[in-house]
């Protein structure tokens, strides 16, 4: 009896090689967009590595963990290259994730039957940002301090619970050394809860098969091809044809990742931010501060809302359900076909009206705000979630709105009418011409992606291929 | 269905090139990150040479220091001690230093540069404790070293007794005499060779 | 618990207030462009002697061990013992001010900062104006005022170099606004000669902002042609299986 069978018997390796890699049928028309899920899986162990290293020089100490990072870029051999590739891949992570989210978005991988691989993925993605807040106060700069600091205190708007609540999560009255030493625990243990997630993640995605650009159901296509009689017709082993593809995808993606720790590792303060090169001080706030830029839309639209009702909660809330929101994406789209490529005219439009809105909020998020970019951050705050209040009607072929599509349209309507009492009352010194012209986009949206596609003209879909094309 | 348009060879010359450059991509990442590990600058700083001044060592006097995190003895053996080391020969293990538990200038009958000042790493060979010196044993056969740890016995001279655990000598440190009175400790700019 | 609350508002809200200065005193003063090279070894060497010589009495830089300087920048370890250590530290120490802190946030009101990563937190241009723009200022507590940094504590250590300077203001728009320099006494340079000494210092810290940056560089540039090889070969390897499926049609 070989090792082999002695191993199988006992542990199906053999089996489960052949379930996810060699017998794994996945549609054989990816394209460019399909490489950031196993990339993402790549930088997440490389995360791990260079994490459990750095940690053996680091320590969580709010008197010696600044000296430690430093120590691990001057003392530690090599340590400067392991600590540049925890910094640059924590960034890189988040690019991979968003742009394995939008070709989610792009090609309706969310939609039936993949729901649940949606719905863990955005775990993921909200355990990533945990991982990375947490990470955030290790290197105890100044930037790490108030960045801490200022979010954390986000929670202190909640009503009654708040105050107590932030003072749980940071074990003291302000950021301190406990707070320091909670994170640093938190940050080492998610990471391996991510592990299990994206386990999970991908055993959900293997359950129902790999959804395509074309959004087509190859299990429900012709069977048959070259390496089985059973396997759908458009499928092709995962092993060897996707392996050889991602690696590719890897090594051009490494050129990227290296250029970056080995040529600019701050990325102009975008990945490491100046001011964190200076040891936390509790008496003094560096003057402008922003978080890192993977998480500056939510901070844009957290600066976008006012308190009101003696208030701050609504802009914690609204940067809460701009998260939340995503979870119930696979419900909002109401279309027949998932691709873009066959979706209709108003759906595609608005999809990337969205992803804009998202760039440019990202953008306002790391600049100070001043009236006119508050104002830009109100209107593409409006422009953000309208896209999702709306889909029922946009998405919609005209007569599957139901209930809820007009639920959500109303919300829509009070949340645009919300955002005109901003601009038109609260606002004084907004320019007038500002004004008008936010006033008359927001309307278009709301007429133009609401009420035409509902009630007057549904979104007309284009014809879906039987097979993958390409 | 068939493969002959599979060039196989073709096929499997680059699946070994590029496995090939791979390899060596992921050693080249390993080379760094097991490099972490190793000494750094502070644990080398605070591992250098170290100086000592024995112008107030007294006969029979022990003084510690440490070096590289160890304890390292200097100990100003008399006349009489000296004299008594021969005597030791039968219940040792290696009497004539031949293992190598000391640089090339300190193996001699005295184990040291000078015969009077003894240089010794304070590490039992056995498992590492400290042993205890007992100037009051210098010239017995009971041992001037006892580890407490498992009772290993050493003579003056820091040489092991047979049958007990320890198997080696007491190791003599790297040294050189900067000046009569001053000794540096883990650096003997090459002397050995 | 009120003010707590209160003390948590105003905390957030000046998080989010913008403040348009520069990281250090605010000033509008325009920089002079400056050029560093840090392959420029001997520059470098030079930059480490001034900032030996005039800035380590009061400042440290604590994450700098003087061997680096024999490793990075190929100054002789018996050259560093010599001439550059004067305090009792061994050549694997840090570089710590030979004044204690405590003394000289006695004498300056503030603890001189460590330097280490100034050359990080503050680019090039900065510190090079910084150095190059000190001032004779009767009303400050030291006699000294810098343009770049408003209200400086330090004085002018290097005055005997550059000389002593006095600034002329003039008023824009009801603002006191900087004009020129006017000379006091001459100093042991040329005005020449200084700003290129100042831009060694420059050098020198951004250097020690971050040592490993001499490194990174060179290594990156051989991981980059190693990477294009591994691009190269697995694009090649990919397009060879894919004539698999491409030719089943």
């Amino acid at each position: 009896m070989s090792f082999n069978d002695w191993v199988n018997e006992r542990l199906p390796v053999g089996q489960a090689i052949k379930d996810h890699l060699t017998e794994y049928y996945a549609p054989k028309n990816f394209n460019f967009w399909y490489f950031f899920g196993a990339l993402s899986l790549v930088v997440l162990i490389l995360q791990i590595v260079t994490g459990v290293l750095l940690a053996m020089n680091y320590k969580p100490d709010a008197e010696l963990a600044f000296a430690s990072v430093e120590y691990i870029m001057r003392d530690v051999w090599g340590g400067w290259f392991v600590r540049y590739m925890h910094s640059t891949g924590a960034s890189f992570f988040f690019i991979l994730i968003y742009l394995h989210m939008f070709r989610g978005l792009l090609y309706g991988s969310y939609k039936n039957p993949r729901e649940l691989i949606w719905i863990f993925g955005m775990v993921i993605y909200i355990a990533m940002m945990a991982t990375a807040f947490f990470g955030y106060l290790l290197p105890w700069g100044q930037m790490s301090f108030w960045g801490a600091q200022v979010i954390v205190n986000l929670f202190e708007t909640l009503p009654i619970i708040g105050e107590s609540l932030s003072q749980w999560i940071r074990g003291d009255y302000v950021i301190s050394d406990i707070t320091l030493n909670r994170f640093y625990a938190f940050h080492y243990l998610i990471p391996f809860i991510l592990v299990g997630l994206v386990v999970l993640h991908i055993l959900a995605l293997h359950q129902v098969g790999s959804n395509n650009p074309d959004g087509v159901e190859i299990k429900k296509g012709p069977k048959g091809n070259k390496w089985s009689k059973d396997a759908p017709a458009d499928g092709v082993p995962f092993h060897p044809y996707y392996t050889v593809k991602d690696i590719m995808g890897l090594s051009v993606f490494l050129i990227f990742f290296f250029a970056v720790v080995f040529f600019m590792p701050e990325m102009g303060g975008y990945f490491i931010e100046q001011p964190n090169f200076e040891p936390a001080n509790p008496l003094k706030t560096p003057e402008h501060i922003a978080p890192v830029w993977y998480f500056t839309p939510y901070y844009a639209i957290l600066r976008a809302v006012p308190s009101f009702a003696g208030t701050q909660v609504w802009g914690v809330l609204a940067m809460g359900a701009a998260i939340a929101v995503f979870f119930f994406l696979p419900w909002l789209d109401r279309s027949p076909v998932k691709s873009v490529r066959y979706k209709g005219p108003s759906t595609r439009l608005y999809l990337i009206i969205f992803a804009v809105a998202f760039l440019v909020l990202g953008w306002l998020g790391t600049l100070p705000p001043t009236t006119g970019y508050t104002a830009m951050s109100q209107f593409l705050t409006v422009v953000y979630f309208l896209f999702f209040f709306l889909m029922p009607c946009y998405s919609g072929t005209g007569d599957n709105k139901g209930m809820s599509g007009l639920v959500l349209f109303v919300i829509s309507v009070l949340l645009y009418l919300g955002a005109l009492f901003l601009w038109w009352v609260q606002t004084p010194d907004l320019a007038l011409s500002i004004k008008v012209l936010y006033t008359l986009l927001g309307a278009a949206i709301l007429l133009y992606f609401g009420v035409r596609p509902g009630w007057i003209k549904p979104d007309a879909v284009k014809p879906v291929p039987e097979r993958v094309t390409g | 269905m068939t493969d002959d348009h599979v060039n196989s060879k073709r096929r499997r010359l680059l699946t070994v090139a590029t496995s090939a450059v791979g390899a060596v991509g992921a050693v080249g990442l390993v080379v760094p990150f097991a490099g972490s590990l190793s000494p750094s600058e502070k644990a080398k700083a605070a591992g250098a040479p170290v100086k000592v001044d024995i112008s107030k060592l007294e006969t029979g006097q022990q003084i510690t220091v440490e070096w590289r995190g160890k304890p390292v003895w200097v100990i100003k053996r008399s006349q009489e001690a000296l004299d008594f080391l021969p005597e030791m020969t039968p219940s040792l293990v290696d009497p004539d230093s031949d293992a190598d538990q000391q640089p090339e200038y300190a193996k001699n009958e005295f184990r040291s540069i000078k015969g009077d000042v003894l240089v010794l790493v304070g590490i039992c060979t056995h498992l590492g404790c400290s042993p205890k010196y007992r100037p009051e044993l210098s010239t017995s056969v009971d041992g001037a070293f006892l580890c407490a740890c498992h009772g290993s016995r050493f003579d003056l001279a820091g040489r092991v007794y047979s049958n007990v655990p320890a198997p080696k000598n007491l190791e003599v440190p790297p040294h050189m005499y900067l000046s009569d009175t001053e000794i540096l400790i883990g650096s003997d700019e090459g002397a050995t060779s | 618990m009120r003010i707590v609350m209160k003390k948590v508002c105003i905390l957030l809200l000046t998080a989010l207030l913008p403040v348009s200065s520069l990281a250090a005193g605010g000033s509008s003063v325009k920089l002079e462009h400056v050029e560093i090279n840090l392959n420029d070894t001997h520059a470098l060497q030079n930059g480490a002697k001034i900032f030996v010589n005039y800035c380590l009495g009061c400042h440290s830089a604590e994450y700098m061990r003087y061997n680096r300087l024999t490793k990075d920048l190929g100054i002789p370890e018996e050259l560093v013992l010599k001439d550059m250590i004067s305090s009792d530290a061994k050549i694997g120490d840090p570089m710590n001010a030979i004044m204690p802190a405590e003394k000289s946030a006695d004498w300056f009101g503030v603890t001189p900062p460590d330097l280490s990563l100034t050359g990080r937190l503050h680019d090039a241009k900065w510190l090079y104006n910084y150095f190059i723009s000190f001032y004779v200022d009767p009303n400050s507590v030291s006699g000294w005022n810098n343009t770049v940094f408003e209200n400086v504590a330090m004085p002018h250590v290097l005055a005997d170099m550059q000389g002593r300077r006095a600034a002329v203001f003039k008023e824009v728009d009801g603002k006191k606004e900087f004009d020129r320099f006017e000379v006091l006494t001459e100093g042991t340079m040329s005005d020449e000669e200084f700003k290129s000494q100042m831009k060694d210092l420059t050098a020198y810290l951004v250097y020690m902002g971050e040592p490993a940056k001499l490194k990174r560089v060179k290594y990156g540039i051989y991981v980059m042609l190693f990477l294009f090889l591994l691009a190269g070969l697995s694009w090649m390897l990919k397009k060879e299986y894919w004539r698999d499926i491409k030719s089943s049609h």
